[in-house]
């Protein structure tokens, strides 16, 4: 086994771990925290085969991004404090769509990759992922970018409290709240 | 190692810096006794005093994140100095991807104050982790656009590239936009004043840190220390020069002394501003990341793109 490979099998059963502990914890935190340790080791995993940016992608992404979000709303919501736990009752159909996901995305690696010859790597400098990104994929970019404009539009529009909808629903504790709110503005 | 070991000096030097020159700007003297001259020793004192300490872990506290929450927050500031180049020759490593590593790194202690103020099981150390979280989101995006428009200027994510590139001038002058939006949002991410609201003491003790004793404290203090160095050394490398000196005298000192006065320049104007400016409240705090700060970076890096097309 070369050194890369060693590598790889250290971050997978780290990563692998993890990923087990996450949905096993009971504790919703602690959780979050594994899955943290889980998608570091996924971009180390992109760091063993030469892809640098991608690697840090993911972690400026998932690891300092959406797991912060997730945590932060955690508790603000309803994260037990200390070593409280809380846990559902979904074990049984959980397993069962976890199995079901490994043996899909297993089957069809295996399906791809199994006969073909290993993948000789080089290193992609990031100045070669800009010039593919904006030469060769320059359209399938530029959708999703306004994908995620019509996400962000929908998420404003979610998030406006002051829509006419809320004064449909007739008296709720809002009005109060607000005329408090510009009082202490003025 | 000797990256290490800077980061091991170089905060307590800032530390030291901090004590005296808001001791002056406040008519005081600050630590006069430890060491003999104008106290030098005084943050040497104060280690050895942090390593004497009971370490306290709370009953209630989940232990192991307690523990584990001072190394999340420190390690990123550690591994950052590893990329920025003291010299034109003189760095750990001159990655690719420099700037780009940087801001990813740093955005992983957020995760560990979270861990802090959540694992403390206190509520006042919940709401500090919980503004420092808010906050710290907010302010990555300005700091993130504020350095798009430098490396788009540069045409180059390394570090030692954006230091080369700026031989002939410095980015400040035709940047001033973006280090003002970069300076304000690492006072910011640093969580420091004007922007201490997760740590305001006056209405949360001291935010996520409340429960911490001894070392574990100590190490929360050394990333925040190392955190102005670090951001000020980034801040120099992108807008300041890095090791490049001023024309016609600049070759007679070597680029490490300069970028070292760099770096010293800004943290004196970090602490300048903590003893200038009263706490932003929570609210004015986000307004103005969200409606000031990102929209004026947009445009930032508009016109830079536009610029760079016409002068092409």
């Amino acid at each position: 086994m070369s050194v890369q490979e060693i590598t790889f099998v250290i971050i997978a059963v780290i990563g692998g771990v993890s990923a087990v502990r996450m949905v096993t914890s009971r504790n919703v935190v602690h959780a979050a925290l594994y899955l943290v340790v889980t998608l570091a080791m996924v971009g180390a995993v992109y760091l063993v085969v030469a892809a640098e940016f991608l690697a840090w992608v993911q972690v400026l992404i998932y690891v300092g991004a959406i797991v912060v979000l997730l945590l932060f709303s955690l508790m603000l919501t309803k994260a037990p404090i200390g070593r409280d736990t809380l846990d559902n009752q979904q074990r049984g159909l959980a397993a069962l769509v976890g199995m079901g996901v490994l043996a899909g995305l297993a089957f069809l690696i295996q399906d791809s990759f199994g006969g073909s010859k290993p993948i000789t790597l080089h290193q992609a400098t990031t100045e070669q992922v800009g010039v593919t990104l904006f030469r060769g994929f320059v359209w399938p970019f530029e959708v999703v970018s306004v994908l995620l404009l019509a996400a962000l539009v929908g998420a404003v529009v979610i998030a406006r409290k002051d829509d006419p909808a809320g004064s449909r629903r007739g008296p709720d504790r809002r009005a109060p709240l607000r005329r408090g709110s510009e009082a202490t503005r003025r | 190692m000797i990256v290490l070991g800077f980061f091991l000096t170089a905060p307590m030097g800032i530390g030291y810096m901090e004590h005296k020159v808001l001791a002056h700007m406040q008519h005081r003297l600050g630590p006069m006794e430890a060491g003999g001259f104008h106290g030098w020793a005084q943050l040497v004192a104060d280690g050895v005093k942090f390593i004497q300490k009971e370490d306290i872990i709370p009953k209630a506290a989940d232990s192991w994140v307690f523990t584990l929450a001072p190394a999340v927050v420190m390690v990123p500031y550690i591994a950052i100095f590893a990329v920025i180049p003291f010299g034109r020759t003189l760095w750990a490593e001159n990655l690719d991807i420099g700037i780009f590593y940087v801001l990813a790194i740093t955005a992983i202690s957020v995760i560990g104050i979270l861990m802090a103020g959540w694992a403390s099981a206190n509520k006042f150390s919940l709401i500090g982790a919980l503004r420092a979280a808010a906050q710290l989101i907010a302010y990555e995006l300005p700091l993130i656009l504020a350095s798009v428009a430098v490396v788009m200027q540069a045409g180059t994510l390394s570090l030692v590239g954006i230091s080369e590139a700026q031989h002939h001038y410095w980015y400040i002058f035709t940047q001033p936009v973006g280090f003002f939006i970069f300076i304000v949002a690492s006072l910011a991410e640093l969580t420091r004043p004007p922007f201490d609201m997760p740590i305001a003491d006056s209405e949360i003790i001291f935010g996520a840190y409340t429960e911490y004793t001894g070392l574990k404290f100590a190490f929360f203090l050394l990333a925040e220390y190392g955190g102005i160095v670090a951001f000020s050394a980034i801040a120099s490398v992108l807008f300041l020069g890095g090791y490049q000196g001023i024309p016609v005298i600049g070759h007679l000192i070597p680029g490490f002394f300069w970028m070292s006065g760099k770096v010293g320049a800004l943290a004196f104007f970090i602490i300048w501003l903590r003893a200038t400016y009263p706490r932003l409240r929570e609210d004015q705090l986000q307004r103005f990341a969200w409606v000031a700060l990102i929209p004026l970076a947009l445009a930032d890096i508009m016109v830079t793109g536009v610029v760079k097309v016409l002068v092409k």
